[in-house]
């Protein structure tokens, strides 16, 4: 696969379930590494770039990543730590007032709604301010207010010259904000053409995206791998 | 090597504030290592008198069956949501992680243990205080030889589906020498005539085994979490 992020956008990777988008997501955030190949960070490997590269990039994957047992501002302030941001209990709480959630501040995150816990891990992963954001199907058990936040803040993303990537299924959610889309498929990315609705578009490219090995089929003669599917 | 120290610390608080909260690890592992020593008192004890050099194994054995279970739960909280991820993402040395986890387990073991070495004393009467800064010293050295060893594998499994029978599979070959030298410099202290200089030569096989292996799972922690 071949793909070129650049700032100020949102690029949703789509796909079945088993494609690799978390995989993908999984490379890009320097966590694993790539079987083969490589990805640059402008002129950066993640292994040359090290600590400081992942200083630049936020991951929220669909478990949250969060520590249900502290508070939400003992959870944002244990990774403004980790993140070596100063004054970690200011930071902590601009963050609580984004995420809508100063009131619950000192509760203990388990709770918490899966919208609350979302918009915490939202602002968990955006406390460092990365330039590269990786978000796993972030609308997964969201309510509607829950998702119309999320695209705001995806949108607020994007004008601060961030780059986003999305894995979703949620085409019909994400369709607004996207401003890009490529379909994984069998490990092979390809760009979404640019007419019709984001689900036609999907629709279209996976009715011609390689469907993966043929069946074999076992018989009692002249049969066995590489014959023809029944 | 000051922010190194500061992550780690940040690790330990954290920990200590679950652990404070919901006190999983250490009642189960207290739970276990009073019931471990007891059933050996049933076993080991016959009116009054305990076997010779009994008390010396009860102590160590206690210690490995209690510091593995609380070693199988050292990176569950990292587990459960995906917390391993955000930890791993931080732009700190991973290693200050490792030592954060280590010192938190150590800091759970060092109470049980504390607990464990009053009820084999009272109940096996091993006069384990008479020498109480070698015990001390002993006690310190072995346990993070242990711990060091099982929080890297902890770690090293957490991805694994069968962690828990993997943990001690792996744990126990590794760490067979750390709690043959607990024993032994254990059972130099508490007989009638107390041997100081093979106890001191145990003290010392001990410190060499931690500098190895902390060193060694300092170096490994990096790649051993890379997926």
């Amino acid at each position: 696969m071949n793909l070129v992020l650049s700032a100020g956008e949102i690029i949703g990777v789509l796909g079945p379930n088993g494609a690799g988008k978390s995989t993908l997501l999984g490379v890009l955030s320097t966590l694993a590494e790539p079987s083969s190949g490589d990805v640059l960070y402008g002129d950066l490997t993640a292994s040359a770039g090290g600590a400081p590269l992942r200083a630049q990039v936020g991951f929220l994957s669909h478990d949250l990543q969060l520590y249900p047992e502290l508070t939400a501002r003992e959870n944002l302030e244990f990774f403004a730590g980790l993140y070596g941001l100063d004054r970690p209990a200011e930071r902590a709480h601009e963050a609580l007032a984004k995420a809508g959630l100063s009131e619950r501040s000192d509760d203990i995150v388990e709770g918490f709604s899966r919208g609350m816990r979302q918009r915490l891990a939202l602002e968990r992963t955006l406390l460092h301010a990365p330039r590269l954001v990786l978000f796993d199907e972030p609308f997964t058990g969201l309510d509607d207010a829950s998702c119309g936040a999320l695209v705001t803040r995806l949108q607020q993303l994007r004008t601060a010259g961030r780059i986003v990537v999305l894995a979703t299924h949620d085409l019909d959610v994400v369709s607004q904000v996207l401003d890009r889309a490529v379909l994984l498929r069998m490990g092979r990315l390809r760009e979404l053409g640019s007419t019709g609705s984001l689900r036609e578009r999907y629709r279209a490219a996976l009715a011609e995206a390689p469907r993966g090995r043929r069946p074999v089929q076992f018989g009692p003669s002249g049969s066995g791998p590489g014959a023809s599917p029944a | 090597m000051k922010r190194f120290l500061q992550v780690a610390w940040l690790v330990v608080r954290k920990d200590l504030r679950v652990e404070s909260r919901n006190k999983e690890m250490l009642l189960t592992t207290l739970f276990f290592a009073v019931s471990c020593v007891l059933v050996f008192s049933f076993g080991f004890v016959r009116g009054g008198e305990a076997i010779e050099g009994s008390a010396s194994g009860v102590l160590w054995i206690t210690i490995a069956f209690s510091g593995t279970l609380a070693l199988g739960r050292a990176f569950e909280r990292e587990r459960h949501h995906d917390a391993l991820r955000g930890l791993l993402m931080a732009p700190v040395d991973r290693p200050a992680i490792y030592v954060g986890k280590l010192v938190g387990v150590l800091l759970l073991l060092a109470l049980v243990e504390a607990l464990v070495v009053v009820m084999v004393a009272f109940l096996f009467q091993a006069p384990l205080f008479r020498h109480g800064w070698w015990l001390l010293t002993l006690l310190s050295l072995g346990t993070i030889g242990f711990a060091s060893v099982g929080t890297l594998f902890s770690a090293m499994l957490l991805r694994t589906r069968s962690r828990a029978v993997l943990l001690p599979v792996l744990l126990y070959p590794v760490t067979i020498p750390v709690l043959i030298m607990g024993v032994s410099g254990t059972f130099a202290l508490v007989q009638p005539e107390p041997d100081l200089v093979l106890a001191r030569v145990w003290v010392s096989l001990l410190f060499f085994f931690d500098i190895v292996f902390v060193t060694l799972a300092l170096w490994t922690f990096e790649p051993v979490m890379t997926e």
